[in-house]
């Protein structure tokens, strides 16, 4: 099934909510189409396509809920899902915590989400990029693994109380590896976009083999704690175990980094640098999002924290009910002010210091502090009177985010970013920040 | 699948306090669905659709998955059932060699026509991609089987027991932890059956059904006086079972110092129990003095150890840079393995893959290139002695047949290299738990998986654990926290003086074992007894904010 434009999601959806028998009824649509494209060791390994479409039916009588899905759009199969999402209603325990569906919300103005190039893309375009980043790596005798995929999709939403919400999106992600022949150099770059013809695959991997270059005959420095900058890529490994940490529920209950001792928590209080901003903002050009969320909540600007102060946290509607906070869902991004001077200033004004292109294998040791261990990978180079004096073996981090923006030194230009972990895509600058804590070397290439 | 939901998925256990939402793979279905049979003769019928329809459009080589993914989850939080989902996911993969080139497609559209359309793009991919290619594929001899098939050994299927009994053990298991101080728990109990139909233009058509269970819980405890919490995960392991598993006999059960251990099978209330006091427990503990410590590692615990530093180093196609991008390389480079002298660890350390371990989670008769799977040796005696592989790779091995290790974890993924079982044999002489703590003079004994990270070369790692015992004088004096050990994979394993025998050998493993891209996720069990390091360095990760 191709992606479907609003009317036709509308049309689909009104037949659908037709059928429906159930006190309460809510349909949402996705539909996707990808493809995608892997290279190693300077060859294609694999590539697919795939095409996903699908119907998820909710169907509620008072508190009880019931939930069916189905990928096949024929009348008989439409009525099947609903006539399923009504008995599994019927036969589930009361939920508590259930709430009554949305009615009609606005969403302001549509968000620049979607690409025609993007939507546009073929598998010899995918196989073209591909070929330029593979010329690159060959042409400077590296070695080069990478992967492109591209996506087009659509989300809908109607319910019994009269909600309609509709989105299209298209998405790109290319990262790229290139290490020396004798594997004692690697280099990384990642870009993420919603429109295809931004990508310069050429480009990147340009920078990914700069990197592997330069940092072959890495040496091993004592670890302990060093001004750092971390690259955007690094950054966002970092700070997005802080947003999906701030749940409001899970401060309240005391299980978070946000809890205080009974019952209250650190909303409203100054918890890292007075110069750290957060916020989403759906309609950013450079980051365009939903502007609503899954369960059909508009997403709006919010402010997560403001000159150091925490002024949001996210929560579902049960929980936003009970407590009396506004219900504010989890963003589709998250984008941090930033300074004026790009990354190559914030090299030249540091005296000493270690270059971060990429964090690895982040983990949360602690939930409590949000202590968070991993490596760094594919570019550590040792800075000194403000330029780079060589490449350093990688190390081992503990550290919080939390501390970590409380020794914020400077703040680069903000751009648009990969988390390297999650694949979420943000508007982040590079930081230099003080005494971050490497607590072990690692030999890994 | 996006990787944030491994990391939730594989995280789960390192922050109990963060339930994530849990991902749904496939279209969700009634239980009674799920106990619905596809006659294989039908799949037949439609792998030979893919395989002449690919012939047809110049594959030289061809193989088809005619899938069915079935998924249980049952969701508890306290007194309240969450969710209640069952996911089917059904459908057909293709995947061809043309022009020297692999060429994968996949439909969830089950009949003639579209399956023949998507062998014919399957077909067009790899004629596009040839032209990135730097040598043809070259794929390892493999005869062909004829009909045959492969079931999973269990004794009750999961999806046979009704709903309610599972609702009921799990809002049992909730109140048991309440009762027992908790304050929060979340209890899941997951469960999977593969369907997997294999054809091949070898002449194989393998039809094989995989069950795998594991029920898990997570439970919080705050000290209302200071607002720090601790968290204590359930001590069971995901395993290649049916229902069976959670009727724990006597003799499935260790008991220890540090209360019981489990064997083989689960008693989820009691081991809820034993959580709830143990992380009253934890609050309580004391912070670690940092430095260096001789573990004694539990199987509950070293199964990951053993996954990241011994498991995916191994893995071929690290090896050869397939991962580079993502997963990462090895640091067990060929050379290695040609000096046919490199020591991995000390003497006492023999790791094998197998992939036919009864119980465990990778246990398949045929794997998804219809290599029938077997078992060998990656560690003898220490020494790196192979790894493990899969068909387009046998011959840089020198080998004249796949090792079996290949895998997709769906009908509309391409299959690729995926972890065997491996595991850590057990000692050859008698000893138990008991004497390894009398043995240490200063260490840390360690049970459950907590935080994991390992560098992309899998030399430096770093592991947190459940609980933390301190062992004085051969004696255990109290419990620890805030304890995560860091070491070099091959210094580590150097360091192993003593594993206890046979009698104490049980599995580990993962659901969730994340690798390629686009993401894919495999299980897989790590077997172990109880292995004891010497002087490994132990640091304190307590923090203020």
């Amino acid at each position: 099934m191709p992606i479907l434009t609003k009317a036709e999601a509308k049309a689909l959806l009104t037949k659908v909510l037709s059928y429906s028998k159930a006190e309460q009824c809510e349909i949402n649509l996705n539909c996707s189409d990808s493809g995608n494209l892997r290279y190693a060791r300077n060859a294609v390994s694999t590539s697919g396509g795939i095409s996903a479409n699908s119907l998820v039916v909710s169907s509620a009588f008072g508190k009880k809920l019931g939930t069916a899905t189905i990928n096949e759009f024929d009348d008989a199969s439409l009525q099947k899902v609903v006539r399923r999402a009504e008995e599994l209603a019927q036969l589930a325990p009361e939920n508590p915590e259930f709430m009554p569906f949305l009615g009609p919300q606005e969403y302001g103005a549509d968000s620049p989400t979607f690409s025609p190039a993007t939507a546009a893309v073929t598998p010899k375009d995918r196989a073209d990029a591909v070929q330029a980043s593979l010329k690159q790596a060959m042409d400077n005798k590296l070695n080069a693994a990478g992967f492109l995929s591209n996506s087009v999709g659509c989300s809908a939403m109607m319910n019994s109380k009269g909600l309609f919400a509709y989105n299209t999106s298209t998405d790109v992600a290319f990262n790229i590896t290139v290490r020396t022949d004798d594997g004692k150099g690697s280099g990384y770059a990642t870009r993420g976009y919603n429109d295809f013809s931004k990508l310069n695959a050429k480009a990147d991997t340009a920078i990914a083999a700069k990197k592997a270059m330069s940092s072959v005959t890495a040496k091993a420095i004592e670890p302990g704690k060093y001004t750092v900058i971390l690259e955007p890529t690094a950054v966002a490994v970092m700070l997005e175990n802080l947003f999906f940490s701030m749940d409001a529920r899970q401060a309240d209950e005391g299980r978070s980094f946000m809890s205080k001792t009974g019952g209250k928590t650190k909303l409203g209080e100054q918890l890292v640098d007075e110069r750290v901003n957060i916020y989403s903002d759906p309609w950013n050009p450079e980051l365009p999002t939903a502007t609503w969320s899954g369960d059909g909540r508009p997403q709006q600007k919010v402010n997560w924290i403001e000159k150091g102060v925490v002024k949001n946290l996210y929560s579902s509607r049960y929980w936003a009910q009970k407590t009396g906070i506004k219900a504010i869902p989890f963003p589709g991004g998250a984008i941090m002010q930033g300074g004026t001077k790009t990354l190559e200033e914030l090299i030249k004004g540091t005296e000493k210091g270690i270059l971060v292109t990429r964090l690895w294998y982040i983990r949360t040791v602690d939930p409590q502090t949000l202590l968070l261990t991993g490596l760094t990978r594919d570019g550590t180079f040792y800075i000194e009177n403000g330029e780079i004096k060589f490449p350093v073996k990688n190390f081992r981090f503990n550290e919080s985010p939390i501390i970590m923006l409380n020794n914020l030194d400077e703040i680069g230009i903000t751009e648009r970013t990969v988390s390297a972990e999650s694949e979420a895509n943000y508007l982040l600058p590079p930081l230099r920040i003080r005494d971050f804590t490497f607590t072990s070397l690692s030999d890994a290439v | 699948m996006k990787r944030r939901n491994f990391i939730y998925l594989t995280g789960v256990g390192a922050a109990a306090a963060m339930l994530p939402a849990i991902p749904v793979f496939g279209k969700e279905i009634s239980p009674e669905q799920a106990l619905e049979y596809i006659d294989p003769a039908a799949k037949k019928i439609m792998s030979d659709v893919a395989l002449n329809a690919a012939r047809s459009k110049g594959a030289t080589y061809t193989d088809v998955r005619v899938g069915r993914y079935l998924n249980q989850y049952v969701v508890t939080r306290e007194d309240k059932v969450e969710n209640i989902v069952n996911t089917e996911s059904y459908g057909i993969g293709i995947r061809v060699i043309s022009n020297g080139s692999w060429g994968f497609a996949a439909t969830d559209k089950m009949d003639k026509d579209s399956i023949a359309k998507a062998a014919e793009l399957a077909v067009t991919i790899a004629k596009e991609n040839a032209r990135l290619l730097r040598e043809p594929v070259q794929l390892a001899p493999q005869k062909g089987y004829g009909e045959v098939s492969w079931k999973a050994p269990i004794e009750k299927n999961t999806f046979e027991v009704p709903v309610k009994e599972k609702v009921d053990l799990l809002l049992a298991v909730n109140d048991a932890a309440m009762k027992g101080g908790a304050d929060y728990i979340n209890s899941i109990l997951f469960a999977v059956n593969e369907q997997k139909y294999f054809a091949s233009t070898d002449g194989s058509y393998i039809d094989q059904d995989i069950h795998r269970i594991w029920p898990t819980f997570f439970i919080t405890k705050i000290d209302k006086e200071t607002g720090k919490f601790e968290t204590r995960n359930a001590l069971s392991a995901p395993t290649g079972k049916g229902y069976e598993y959670l009727n724990a006999r006597p003799q499935d059960k260790i008991q220890t110092a540090s209360g019981t251990l489990y064997k083989g099978r689960y008693d989820m209330l009691e081991d809820a129990t034993q959580a709830a006091r143990q992380v009253g427990e934890k609050i309580k503990a004391k912070s670690v003095e940092p430095g260096k410590y001789d573990l004694v590692l539990d199987p509950s615990h070293l199964w990951l150890t053993i996954h990241e530093s011994c498991g995916h180093p191994t893995e071929l196609d690290r090896v050869l840079g397939y991962e580079a991008n993502y997963a990462g390389t090895s640091f067990l480079t060929l050379d290695k393995w040609e000096s046919k002298k490199f020591n991995y660890g000390s003497k006492e350390v023999n790791i094998t893959a197998d992939k036919t371990e009864v119980g465990s989670l990778g246990a398949v008769g045929y794997d998804d290139e219809g290599v029938k799977c077997g078992k060998w040796d990656v560690i003898k005696d220490g020494i790196l002695v192979n790894y493990q592989a899969i068909r387009d790779q046998a011959h840089i091995l020198g080998l004249n047949a796949s090792q079996g290790c290949c895998y997709a974890d769906n009908w509309s993924s391409v299959q690729f290299q995926r972890m065997a079982n491996i595991s850590l044999q057990p000692g050859k002489a008698k000893l138990s738990i008991a004497d390894q703590i009398k043995n240490v003079e200063k260490g840390i004994y360690i049970v459950g998986d907590g935080s994991f990270s390992i560098d992309q070369q899998r030399y430096n790692f770093q592991f947190g654990g459940q609980l933390y015992y301190e062992i004085k004088a051969g004696k255990i004096v109290g419990m620890l926290k805030d304890v995560a050990y860091q070491a070099n994979t091959q210094e580590f394993w150097n360091s192993c003086v003593a594993i206890c025998d046979q009698s104490d050998y049980r599995l580990g493993g993962s659901f969730f074992d994340g690798k390629g891209q686009p993401g894919q996720v495999s299980a897989v069990s790590h077997g172990s007894a109880t292995t004891r390091f010497n002087k490994v360095n132990v640091i304190n990760t307590a923090r203020k904010i």
